[in-house]
């Protein structure tokens, strides 16, 4: 098959790369291993400040809808296990796909915590309970735990107790060599401190507004009471941790540690559920654009490909858009889609107003800023590090974090 | 018949799409609704386990929800390894589990 344009990721972001580009006149074909559009985004609700809900499925709908009216084939069902210069795209049912240029959109997948037990039916990845409730409609269990303090995790919580489970707990991950700090209470404080006043619902906007100051951290896990504090529904636990998942053919129970303000463990207690949420964070995922310059920037969530400030990566009319660049919310993925499409659409001749590729980069800076729920932390500064590797490559320079470890 | 866990009414989604479908899963017929992963249509009616592991023949269900770890893989009318939660349920579709229940009766802890 050929096309001026292929698409890798049928997400917020390649979606609007496609968008961009067909509506500019160029043929685009969009590839995804899912069922259907939409990737991450089909899983999402969460209440924004002044526009009210996001409903990731109905946004992700009306973006594939756009795509197909413009003219897009998107080709769902079908796994790209290759890409080479040129661009030629291999797909898992043997196919190919040939285009000038590529745009790389796989978006971000989720680190496990393995912990005792997480082998058991009835323990699932927060993304995988997310989906399941909001985009399938059906309740991943009625009494659930949830491993993992983040922004992910409290949305999802709230999420899940809107669609009538219980939600037992929010509870720190274990202190093992997985869970680095994930299982440490100082660094989940200030994990939520990521969260701006912007933040979609009360849950989180009370999270942040609690972790945003050192002192009040400490003070906050000193008195952290016992019992965990009341929460929308469910109750979060910086002074507990989940140290083992049991139950005979299925999840059953979990065993609950008190944990010191260090994280060190002490008492243990059983408490009935069935099902156990895991968050263990988000990582771009990004084996397609290996043959490009990557940094490791644990900042931007791990591995990501370096690119210009219009998404093209070190490999001539390759591009990259969403969270193959780093962890961020849908409405920046589809910001930076626009950019990457209009980019393509201005190289190939298509678009002529001057100004087109300005005013999409300009909407990319405006998502970043009114953006409801920030993923990473330091993202600001790993968007930093990211630019100046860029930079540097420019320049000629070669780039000193290179790591190609990261599995 | 409403299943299990299917959430039929949400304060902020509408209402829920009513198109069934008939599947079949370990010889045993179930309901879905057009639109279900089979890894969906089956856990809405409160099935799990959704394969035995190879080494232990342990039970094993959906867990990432998104293609990336395998552990949903079944067999598809006839093909085997198919993942679960990224294929959709079909009207018709006979779904078997891989491996086999080799369990010693006991609880995790
Ligand atoms: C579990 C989870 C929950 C999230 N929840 C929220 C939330 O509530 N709010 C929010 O703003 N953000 C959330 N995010 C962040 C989310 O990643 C962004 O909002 C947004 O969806 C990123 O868009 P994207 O297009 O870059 O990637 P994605 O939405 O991840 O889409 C990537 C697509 O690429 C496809 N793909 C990947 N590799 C291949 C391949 N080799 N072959 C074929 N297809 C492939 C995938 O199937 C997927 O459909 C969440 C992320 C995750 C992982
Ligand atoms: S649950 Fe991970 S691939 Fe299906």
């Amino acid at each position: 098959m050929i096309s001026d344009v292929v698409v890798i990721g049928a997400g917020p972001a390649g979606l609007s790369a496609a968008v961009a580009a067909a509506e500019a006149g160029a043929k685009v074909v969009v590839i995804d291993e899912n069922p259907r559009p939409g990737g991450k985004l089909l899983g999402q609700l969460h209440e924004e400040p002044g526009t009210g809900w996001w409903i990731g499925a109905d946004v992700s709908k009306a973006l594939a809808k756009r795509a197909t009216d413009a003219g897009v084939q998107i080709l769902t069902n079908r796994q790209v296990w290759n890409i080479t210069p040129g661009w030629e795209v291999f797909l898992d049912n043997g196919e190919t796909v040939c285009a000038r240029y590529a745009v790389v959109a796989t978006g971000a997948a989720e680190r496990p915590i393995p912990l005792p037990g997480w082998s058991l039916p009835g323990v699932m990845a927060i993304g995988a309970a997310q989906t399941l409730t909001n985009y399938y409609r059906v309740r991943p269990g009625d009494r659930i735990a949830v491993v993992g303090v983040d922004p992910l995790s409290l949305t999802v919580a709230h999420e899940l107790s809107m669609a009538g489970a219980d939600v037992v707990g929010i509870y720190l991950a274990p202190r093992n060599v997985f869970s680095g700090t994930l299982s440490d209470p100082d660094r989940n404080l200030q994990y939520l401190a990521g969260m701006s006043e912007l933040a979609p619902n009360a849950f989180l906007r009370w999270g942040g507004r609690l972790a945003a100051n050192r002192a009040f951290r400490n003070l906050a896990l000193t008195f952290y009471p016992k019992f965990g504090l009341p929460l929308m529904g469910t109750r979060l636990n910086l002074r507990k941790s989940i140290v083992a998942i049991g139950g005979n053919d299925r999840v059953q129970h979990v065993e609950i540690a008190t944990v010191d303000k260090d994280g060190n463990p002490g008492k243990t207690r059983i408490v009935d559920v069935d099902c156990v949420c895991i968050s263990g964070g988000l990582y771009p995922v990004q084996e397609l654009t290996k043959g490009s310059e990557m940094a490791k920037i644990d900042e931007l969530g791990g591995t990501v490909p370096l690119y210009s400030p219009e998404m093209e990566t070190s490999q001539e009319n390759l591009f990259v858009a969403g969270n193959v660049t780093g962890i961020e919310g849908a409405k920046i993925s589809m910001a930076q889609g626009t950019l990457a499409g209009t980019v393509i659409g201005s190289r190939l001749g298509l678009i002529h107003n001057p100004e087109a590729v300005d005013t999409a980069s300009a909407a990319v800076r405006a998502a970043r800023k009114s953006s409801a729920i920030t993923f990473m932390p330091d993202i600001e500064q790993g968007r930093q590090i990211a630019d100046d590797l860029w930079t540097q490559l420019e320049q000629g320079k070669t780039v000193a974090q290179k790591d190609e470890s990261f599995a | 018949m409403v299943a299990l866990k299917r959430i039929s009414e949400h304060p902020v989604l509408g209402p829920l799409a009513s198109e069934e479908i008939e599947f079949e899963f370990d010889g045993k017929s179930y309901l879905g609704i057009k639109g279900d992963s089979i890894a969906s249509a089956l856990l809405a009616n409160g099935v799990r386990t959704l394969r035995y592991s190879n080494r232990d023949g342990e039970p094993r269900g959906l867990y990432c929800g998104i293609g990336h770890c395998f552990e949903c893989r079944m067999t598809v009318n006839g093909v085997p390894s198919v993942r679960a939660c990224i294929t959709q349920a079909c009207d018709g579709d006979v779904l078997e589990s891989q491996g086999e229940d080799r369990r010693e009766n006991h609880d995790d802890f």
